[in-house]
């Protein structure tokens, strides 16, 4: 029988490298969307804590790390990225998965906030937008998640079929910060 | 004339540029306008109106006269103010508004026209005949008039935008700026310093005067030396603050590569032209100087009368002599400095003429005081003036006249937020109103403090107080010792006389005009500005606006104060449209969202359509077919007789869970969804809070609390917004949540007789009406990808949708054609999806137009009368179940045409044609090769009345003339037999 095969959403498009700065496709593994369900916050954080040993973040925050990150998506919303959510957290919230619904890349390397400071409009200096924060919003012209992940690295996220204007986009930004050395 | 030893740029490398053709040199370090200076070139220009001559009047970024064009074709830059350019090897400037040269004119000759051409001229004269004034009087005026052109090409630079963030923005880097940004360095605050010019400094680099005992220029480089080694400051030359704007944020315009040579902008080196920031600063610190006002006399606009501050600068910073000869007139001790140190750079002083009685003797030079300059002659560069005193009039020989009438704040961005400056009696100028805008604070000379002392402890203290502000501490300011002389100035705009003397240089705008102004009663100073285009061009009056006022206060015989500014707007400085447009161009313009089949779709030659930010194939034209009709009437057939695959994930997913998802559905829908089983999916209708309808869809119930919405794919955004408001605004209290899965799924429709059959081979359990009902839904494995299958059909046939989740996509799109192909089937566009949904009458957001109610589409009786909905009680006023509504029908053609087409208006025959007697329109239309004829949807008053009667379809656009017989809107297959089946 026919097997289907899985292409990730900037297939061909990354890597890219320049001026000391790399984008590559990140591979966070399962996403799913946790929305408590009322009244069931605290409770959700706990067993999040009990199952995948993250708390459920506070607005424009992240917690844990690569592999298992839960990322703050949205009003009362938050993004599970590496595990499968534990089956206890049914009860909790309501889980949607998005595990194919969001390209994501990571921007690495000096320079990389000069190039979302030609994208976003945040303040994402490093004193005020540290390791661990993160924010919903535009990149350009298209809705975004951007997660400062590193002291010169970003995760960014947008819709999947956006890939191409996404890479198209901090590929400019990246081009024209190398241009000023 | 350059002077040796002078100058801050000595032993600088020499630079080869050229002016109008002409070869010439210049140093690295220089401006345009030093470098022409320098080479004794005054004449830059033309004016705007009367074509006379024009030369070098400032220093900086308020120059009206000296203008040129730099670059051509698409990359022209007209209106280059000479003063701010750059000089750079190779760079080629142009003189502009003259033909065939800036030297000989022929439009001069509307100077000889100057008594007929004065303010309010074009208004009397071009009145009539009125159909005169677009075809005639408009082109020939705005062809002798204006500054430089654009090419007409694209411009094919890069610009960019962007954003920027600090705790102070200190803008300026004068005295003033430099102690502030210094201040707030140390104190450990996140600094922005912008300045305009390419080199920081400010004043210092033009001035002859120490602080702590070193020269100006040495303190300033040393105290940008110490801002750049800090971390918390961020030096932005060549940047202008050109707005401030709500809560702290600033718009600012940096030249980014107007500097270099032309090659590292060119594409592939991607060095943008300019940058437009977006500056958020918690406090801006206003250290933007002062402009230097001119004297209204006779023939003042003559190349060579340059202001006087401007003509130290060149002196002192590129060292330019701009004369050989040189005059001062002034109404102020400051501007003595200018006859000090060209006498001291060894530069002939023909005569200093002061207007005060009481005005200083500081050199071995003539000083006439008491005296005023009223009139220059000379052709292409001033020859002589008239000076006029108790001696009578004399003339003076001299090739530069620098004048100084004294200096105006820059307090133009204390006004972007609709504060009006105050008049200061004794500075003679208007100041910045205290709290003129949240979180700016003003220093040096913008503020009026116009001694290097005064700047320097302004600028430490506007600085203390922000740091204040912010809880930092600052340590106590320690000022070096500076200049501290007195301003001491007396009065003087414009010296009395016949002739034209000028205020506005860029608008040829006169004294005369002014006072025109005031006799026909545009006394306003509003109305002056408009009556005589005075502060109007690109420099936006800085160097007139004042001195206008003063000379309308004085004809209308109140103060400078009572008469008031006019308003100040943004931008500072003109910025061009592509850094305001940057990045929008080509793919910037938009996202661009791509369907997991996109390339197998292209691969196949489909012709891909637009659908807001989606692509999505039209139609998958076969070798032969020539015409999209060919191929649409192909796959139609292919779906009605075998099985076609298209892809449908661009319709909006939205997951929606929670104990009280079905309450929230019955909210959200006309009919009710609460009752609907597990496993099963119910078409929906949703109205808008006015009762119209806002969008349909098909919605899945998963789960108990688990369903799955489905929207257009127009209205995918509109629908989720709706639902934030309800939960969030309407029932909060509701226990429901929900999000968007569109992306996560790719989803294809497989219709037709042969779907069954086809979807056998790929799920892997037996698809049939049992397990698979019509309106069932569930979870389905495919190839071994856990999927969803949903048996709902939008073309009437047998269908199903198949999704998997979207990284699968393009893989299962090709495994789905490869078998439909085999069955003689394939895939098919949005054109032909478009003719299967119309023979079936069923609608899209062609019908949902924004106007139509559940009643016009014939679904009033999904609106539910046991429970209420969003929309109930305004879709039940009176009107929107009016039986002469236009409603939905369907309409085939009887006449000669056998056209329908959409857009067309439709009339009872014999009617005439007109607007009164509209009858309806038609939404959609096209060829059914099902039934051989064309088909339309059409909204026609009282429709479904009457049904078997003949209309009259009108299309002006396209010149369709025809007959039509209305019909029920569903074409094929009334019954559903075949999407039961």
């Amino acid at each position: 029988m026919a097997e289907l095969k899985a292409k990730s959403p900037c297939d061909r498009l990354l890597p890219i490298t320049l001026g000391g700065m790399s984008l590559t496709e990140e591979q966070p593994g399962s996403m799913w969307v946790l929305a408590p369900f009322k009244g069931q916050e605290k409770a959700l954080s706990k067993a999040l804590e009990a199952a995948h040993g993250i708390a459920f973040p506070a607005a424009n925050r992240a917690t844990g790390k690569a592999g298992s990150r839960a990322v703050w998506f949205g009003r009362e919303m938050a993004l599970l990225m590496g595990p499968e959510p534990d089956a206890k957290l049914v009860k909790h919230a309501a889980l949607t998965e998005q595990s194919d619904a969001w390209a994501v890349v990571r921007l690495d390397g000096a320079g990389a906030g000069d190039v979302l400071a030609r994208l976003v409009p945040v303040d994402l200096r490093p004193q005020i937008f540290k390791r661990g924060h993160t924010v919903r919003t535009e990149l350009k012209h298209m809705m975004a998640s951007v997660t400062r992940i590193g002291p010169q690295a970003f995760q960014i996220m947008v819709f999947r079929s956006m890939a191409k204007t996404l890479v198209h986009d901090l590929k400019t930004a990246m081009e024209a910060v190398t241009a000023r050395g | 004339m350059r002077l040796p030893g002078k100058g801050l740029n000595q032993g600088a490398k020499p630079i080869t540029f050229a002016f109008n053709g002409r070869h010439m040199m210049g140093l690295e370090g220089d401006t345009l306008a030093s470098a022409l200076l320098a080479n004794g070139t005054h004449l830059v220009g033309r004016s705007f109106k009367y074509h006379r001559p024009r030369g070098v009047l400032t220093a900086g970024s308020e120059e009206p006269n000296a203008l040129v064009t730099i670059g051509t074709g698409g990359q022209q830059d007209p209106n280059v103010r000479a003063t701010q350019q750059e000089l750079f090897e190779g760079l080629e400037a142009r003189s502009q508004n003259c033909w065939p040269s800036v030297e000989r004119d022929v439009m001069a000759v509307n100077d000889l026209a100057a008594p007929f051409f004065g303010a309010g001229f074009y208004y009397k004269t071009f009145m009539w005949p009125a159909a005169f004034w677009e075809k005639v009087y408009e082109p020939m005026i705005r062809n002798a008039a204006g500054l430089g052109a654009l090419s007409g090409e694209a411009d094919r630079d890069t610009y960019e935008k962007a954003f920027a963030f600090c705790d102070v923005l200190v803008i300026g880097s004068g005295p003033a700026g430099l102690m502030a940004a210094l201040t707030a360095g140390r104190a450990g605050a996140d600094v922005i310093l912008a300045e305009e010019d390419g080199r920081m400094g400010g004043r210092l680099l033009a001035e002859r005067e120490e602080i702590g005992g070193k020269p100006g220029h040495v303190w300033a480089a040393e105290v940008l030396a110490e801002l750049e080694a800090m971390e918390n400051v961020r030096l932005m030359p060549r940047t202008a603050v050109t707005g401030a704007y709500d809560q702290g944020t600033y718009g600012a315009l940096e030249r980014v590569s107007h500097h270099l040579p032309r090659r590292h902008s060119l594409k592939g080196s991607h060095l943008p032209r300019e940058c437009f920031w977006r500056i958020a600063a918690k406090h801006a610190v206003l250290a933007a100087g002062a402009i230097e006002r001119p004297v209204a006399f006779r023939n003042n606009d003559r190349p060579g009368i340059m202001m006087a501050g401007a003509v130290r600068a060149y002196l002192n910073r590129w060292g330019v002599a701009p004369g050989e000869r040189v005059t001062l007139f002034a109404n102020n001790d400051q501007a003595h400095r200018t006859a000090r140190d060209l006498h001291d750079a060894g530069v002939h002083i023909a005569a200093v003429i002061d207007s005060r009685h009481d005005a200083p003797v500081d050199g071995p030079y003539q000083v006439i005081k008491g005296a005023q300059v009223c009139g220059s002659a000379g052709r292409q560069r001033v020859e002589s003036i008239t000076v006029r005193s108790v001696r009578g009039e004399e003339k003076i020989q001299t090739d530069c006249l620098a004048m100084s009438g004294g200096w105006n704040p820059s307090v133009h961005l204390t006004c972007h937020l609709n504060s009006r400056p105050q008049w200061n009696r004794e500075a003679l100028a208007f100041v910045p109103a205290e709290g003129a805008v949240p979180g700016m604070v003003t220093a040096g000379a913008c503020n009026g403090a116009f001694s290097t002392a005064s700047a320097l402890r302004e600028g430490a203290e506007a600085a203390g107080k922000v740091l204040e502000a912010q809880g930092l501490k600052s340590a106590a300011a320690d000022l070096p010792d500076a200049e501290d002389d007195p301003y001491r100035i007396t009065a003087l705009w414009a010296v009395p006389g016949k002739g034209r003397a000028w205020l506005d240089f860029q608008n040829d705008v006169t004294v005369k005009d002014v006072k025109q102004a005031a006799v026909e009663n545009f006394r306003s100073v509003e109305h002056m500005k408009r009556y005589t285009t005075q502060g109007m061009a690109t420099d936006q009056g800085k160097n007139s606006n004042v001195a206008a006022l003063a000379v309308l206060a004085d004809a209308t015989g109140r103060t400078i104060p009572e008469t008031g500014t006019t308003t100040f707007r943004p931008p500072f400085v003109p910025v061009s449209l592509g850094a305001m447009g940057a990045g929008a161009t080509d793919e910037g313009f938009k996202p661009q969202r791509f369907l997991t089949s996109h390339g197998e779709s292209d691969t196949r030659g489909a012709h891909q359509l637009e659908v807001g930010l989606w692509y999505r194939a039209a139609y998958f034209p076969k070798q032969g077919e020539t015409n999209w009709r060919q191929s649409c009437d192909r796959e139609v057939t292919l779906v009605r007789k075998a099985v076609g695959i298209c892809d449908v994930s661009t319709l909006g997913k939205i997951d929606i869970q929670g104990a009280d998802a079905g309450k929230f559905l019955d909210f959200l829908y006309t009919n009710t969804f609460s009752t609907l089983k597990v496993g099963r999916v119910r078409y929906g209708l949703m109205l808008r809070e006015d009762g119209f309808v806002m969008d349909d869809g098909t919605t899945a119930r998963l789960g108990e609390k688990h369903f799955v919405m489905t929207t257009t794919t127009a209205a995918a955004g509109q629908v989720m917004a709706h639902m934030e408001f309800v939960s969030q605004a309407l029932y909060p209290e509701w226990d429901v949540r929900f999000t968007s899965v569109t992306e996560q799924w790719a989803q294809f429709a497989v219709a037709g007789p042969k779907s069954q059959e086809l979807l056998n081979g790929l799920l892997g359990e037996d698809v049939n009406g049992e397990t698979w009902p019509f309106m069932g839904c569930g979870e389905a494995t495919v190839l071994g990808v856990k999927g969803r299958l949903f048996r709902i059909s939008f073309s009437g046939e047998h269908a199903y949708e198949v999704a998997v989740p979207a990284r699968y996509g393009e893989s299962l799109y090709r495994e789905l054609l490869k078998r439909a192909e085999a069955m003689g089937g394939g895939a098919y566009g949005m054109e032909a999806l478009n003719v299967l949904r119309i023979e079936k009458g069923l609608i899209t957001h062609a019908e949902i137009n924004g106007t139509v109610t559940a009643f016009d589409l014939g679904l009033q009786g999904m609106m539910s009368k046991k429970k209420d909905f969003l929309g109930k009680a305004m879709s039940a006023r009176e009107g929107l179940m009016a039986e002469d509504r236009m409603r939905l029908v369907g309409l085939k053609p009887v006449g000669a045409a056998k056209e329908i087409t959409a857009g067309a208006h439709l009339f009872t025959p014999g009617d005439p044609v007109e607007r009164i007697y509209d009858q309806g329109y038609v939404t959609s239309a096209g060829y059914s090769p099902t039934l051989g004829h064309p088909v339309g949807l059409a909204f026609l008053k009282e429709g479904p009345d009457r049904i078997g009667e003949t209309v009259r379809l009108v299309d002006h656009m396209r010149g369709v003339d025809t007959l039509c017989e209305v019909v029920s809107p569903v074409f094929f297959d009334p019954e559903g037999g075949r999407a039961r089946g």
